[in-house]
């Protein structure tokens, strides 16, 4: 049997006809319900390995980080990483998992190049945790997603397929990855389309990167998701045959990848075909699932216990140390800003995105800004900003202190509204504080009456035909009117005092 | 305990290992008489005994489960304190088509055939 072992490697032909999924008219889609479950793997933000001490940094020279236990050389015993089973244990916890008193590694055989032991070890017929559930947003409605299970396992290798003089016949390997720490999170097939899947690949993100589990960063590859796809006519029971689809590397490629993969099913089942039970891989660039090359001996992993680790106890004291470090998140969050900021629920959504923009909208009204205020610039001028250059909220000059000043300066009236953007522009670029920016370019808005009204006569005086028409009943003329002294005032002059003393001066004659 | 020459021939896939005619019945005779061995413990009436993974395990069954009896926790864990074990060079040098160089890899064909 000739195993690829570049089979994640997309230029590798599948001998079998792929059926293309083009066009299904959306009625007939229509009358299918897919069922989606997703399987998360998900790297543990630790400073080493789960079950040795090399470092389990991303972007080391490759293989530096490599001892006897992770490149599985005969004698070396695993010890489990304290931290890893504490964050396996907090992602557990804040899925609202059950988390068992006693679990147990396993190992799963299978030989491939990227895996030196020949197993993986992983948890089995008794992991960490069960039971838990997530809740998704879509279509403004809020969905709770069930989590099976939960557990530790560590990562295999990285092969290295292209990039070599010799790439067209060796794959170079690069065992910094192999044995990172991973946990594996299982969903219930109780998703019901791509879009449910993405919201709930976004929700679970969003909950592990607020509980610092993980970095999260699909680039890195320490957030992995495969599905598990099947469809069945609407009001039916019992599940269809489903595919495992692997290589959803980005919410997008999830997104893409369930399309295609419903709509071919429903395509096969309605040209009377049945629905191979495999696994297939997302091909990125042809925008189809293909099926995997049979890894046939693979079907059988004769899992058995870890002879070589005891079993996991998950003691009362280590619950409570996490449990201590666990973070307001995002759901609670979420309501509280609502209760306490009397924002909107989409507006307290966008501000707990993450838990560093949640932080900094606080520290904005601590400092003084009405919630609602702050609120807005938030969204507004400072999102926007940090999106065109691409910066974190982190890396802003502006700290929430200098953004509730400014908003102090627009409130108080000292700066117009506009004004206050352009002074929130500079601050971005500069990081100078807003008070200085208003004296320095000449924000300050002009609040003397007795300069404002010198301004009104003087516009008066020089556009006699627009005077005369509004002292005839023309209504529309004085817009123009006080556009010529905001005009002549720069648009410094506070827009309210300008209506009243122009009024007030052409009523009198 | 009957082994068919079929439950051979699976474990042998499984292994990777090719067996010849001989070496078939040889081991299906020594696997059969291993787990023929074995099921004397079947004699033993169990329902009451929850089953045992590692001999060690017996030892961490208990009334306190959270704390063991120096009062820190009784499984092994390790800190996440980083160590170099600086042994990828010899490794590479010793492995049958290692990259000895910097970095270091480990090569094996794109294809495997077995």
């Amino acid at each position: 049997m000739a195993v690829e072992a570049g089979c994640y490697n997309f230029g590798l032909a599948m001998a079998r006809a792929t059926q293309e999924a083009s066009s299904i008219p959306p009625e007939v889609l229509a009358r299918y319900e897919p069922v989606i479950g997703l399987e998360t793997h998900v790297q543990l933000k630790t400073a080493t390995k789960i079950f040795c001490a090399c470092s389990a940094r991303f972007g080391d020279p490759p293989n530096r980080n490599t001892c006897p236990v992770c490149l599985g050389l005969p004698g070396a015993l695993p010890v489990l990483n304290r931290r890893a089973l504490e964050l396996a244990v907090k992602a557990a916890l804040a899925l609202h998992c059950t988390v068992e008193e006693r679990s147990r590694f396993a190992r799963k055989n299978y030989f491939y190049p990227d895996l030196p032991k020949g197993y993986q070890i992983s948890m089995y017929e008794l992991p960490l945790a069960t039971r838990g559930w997530l809740e998704i947003e879509h279509d403004g409605k809020t969905k709770r997603i069930g989590i099976t299970r939960l557990h530790l396992e560590d990562d295999a290798a990285k092969g290295m397929h292209e990039g070599f003089p010799d790439s067209d016949r060796n794959t170079y390997i690069d065992f910094n990855r192999g044995g990172v720490p991973l946990i594996e999170i299982v969903s219930e097939p109780d998703i019901r389309s791509p879009e449910e899947a993405h919201a709930y690949l976004t929700a679970l993100k969003q909950i592990l990167l607020y509980t610092e589990v993980s970095d999260c960063n699909m680039e890195e590859g320490s957030l992995r998701c495969d599905a598990n796809v099947s469809v069945r006519r609407h009001g039916e029971q019992n599940f269809g045959t489903k595919t495992e689809v692997k290589n959803l590397n980005s919410f997008r490629y999830l997104v893409h990848a369930l399309e295609y993969e419903i709509e071919r099913q429903v395509q096969t089942l309605e040209s009377g075909g049945t629905i191979a039970q495999e696994t297939r891989l997302w091909n990125v660039a042809a925008g189809r699932t293909e099926p995997m090359r049979s890894k046939e001996y693979a079907h059988d992993y004769r899992y058995f216990p870890e002879p070589d680790l005891l079993p996991v106890h998950a003691t009362k004291a280590m619950l409570a140390r996490v449990r201590a470090e666990m973070p307001e998140l995002p759901a609670a969050r979420r309501a509280r800003f609502v209760r306490d900021y009397g924002i909107t629920p989409y507006d307290a959504g966008v501000l707990t995105a993450t838990r560093e923009l949640a932080d900094y909208f606080e520290q904005t009204v601590r400092a003084g800004a009405a919630a609602k205020t702050a609120s807005n610039w938030i969204q507004t001028e400072l999102l926007r900003r940090l999106n065109a250059s691409g910066e974190e909220i982190a890396a802003s000059r502006i700290r929430p202190e200098a953004l509730a000043e400014l908003i102090a300066l627009v409130e108080r009236g000292e700066v117009t509204a506009a004004s206050g953007k352009a002074i929130f522009a500079k601050m971005f670029e500069t990081g100078k504080p807003a008070g200085r920016i208003a004296a320095e370019d000449g924000h300050r808005q002009i609040q003397d009456a007795g300069e404002i009204e010198r301004a009104c006569r003087e516009v008066i005086k020089k556009n006699p035909d627009q005077t005369a028409k509004y002292r005839a009943g023309n209504e529309g003329v004085f817009k123009f009117l006080v556009g010529q002294v905001m005009r002549a005032t720069r648009g410094q002059a506070n827009p309210q005092v300008v209506n009243e003393a122009l009024r007030r001066l052409l009523a009198a004659k | 305990m009957k082994i068919t020459r079929e439950d051979v021939l699976r474990v042998a896939e499984l292994a990777n290992l090719e067996l010849t005619e001989s070496e078939l019945s040889t081991y299906g005779a020594q696997l059969a008489s291993i787990l023929s061995y074995c099921e004397k413990l079947n004699e033993l009436d169990t329902k009451n005994v929850e089953p045992l993974a590692q001999i060690l395990e017996s030892g961490a069954a208990g009334a306190d489960k959270d704390q063991a009896p120096d009062g820190g926790e009784r499984q092994h864990l390790r800190n996440d304190a980083p160590r170099d074990a600086g042994i990828i060079r010899e490794v590479v040098r010793r492995a049958p088509d290692g990259l000895d160089a910097e970095p270091a890899y480990f090569r094996v064909p794109k294809v495997i055939d077995r």
